[in-house]
């Protein structure tokens, strides 16, 4: 997997105290993981400080909450780090 | 102070929007039933309430950078230090730094000092949410008071 996968992986298992292995691109942050929204907080805010970005988290809570995007989109790892790249790839432009 | 009405900042002495630092006063006052407790005969202001003291200023900071849109909600607090003991009468200096401002959330920094002396440190993290009803006007009732709305707004 990406290098990307492997740094979000890495502060999950450190931030949420969740064994390494069980992170997988397919894991759904919250269902799979039993994150919940205060750790995924304390998540988003190393995301931000590792890749030097802002996840656009009430934006994407505002369109799962209004059925304009599925959760699966935003909270599945796979999802979630080419999401990032593309945060990336947009500072970088 | 009033400890016991969690009214921890006295006056903001400075706020810079530009570098997202705040700097506020608080004196502890010579009594309070707080000290009944904490401890007979021994008065210490409790480590939580300079805990408290650090998130209000870190949160008055928020609100003034965010120039009061929403409410910053003590989350986490992180990497807290307390290097020495305060007492009555104390003159404390507060400042907080805004480290990181995320999506609905903040990350601060905050230290108290006592004539320069460190008295205590700790990152802070709060949630920005939208005011519950009501709380807009308690909370710029509260900066006034403490002169924070002079320098905002």
């Amino acid at each position: 997997m990406s290098s990307t996968f492997e740094t979000v992986a890495g502060i999950i298992a450190e931030t949420a105290d969740i064994p390494r292995e069980q992170i997988t691109p397919e894991s759904h942050a919250i269902e799979d993981l039993g994150i919940d929204s205060l750790a995924f907080l304390d998540i988003a805010f190393a995301i931000d400080k590792a890749f030097g970005i802002k996840l656009p988290l009430e934006q994407w809570t505002q369109e799962v909450n209004e059925g304009k995007a599925p959760a699966e989109e935003y909270f599945v790892l796979k999802n979630l780090v080419a999401r990032i790249d593309a945060l990336v790839a947009a500072k970088q432009a | 102070m009033r400890l016991e009405y969690f009214e921890m900042i006295d006056r903001v002495t400075s706020l810079d929007r530009d570098a997202k630092r705040i700097e506020v006063s608080s004196t502890v006052p010579m009594e309070s039933p707080v000290f009944e407790g904490h401890f007979p005969g021994h008065p210490l202001v409790p480590g939580v309430l300079l805990t408290e003291t650090m998130a209000q200023a870190s949160g008055y900071l928020v609100l003034g950078v965010m120039g009061f849109t929403h409410m910053p909600f003590l989350m986490g607090v992180d990497k807290a230090r307390f290097r020495t003991f305060v007492g009555p009468g104390t003159v404390l200096t507060v400042t907080a730094q805004l480290e990181h401002e995320g999506s609905g959330y903040a990350v601060t920094k905050a230290r108290i000092t006592a004539e320069g002396k460190p008295i205590c440190d700790a990152e802070l993290r709060f949630r920005i949410m939208p005011f519950p009803e009501g709380m807009d006007g308690q909370m710029r009732a509260q900066a006034r008071r403490i002169g924070l709305l002079e320098e905002t707004v």
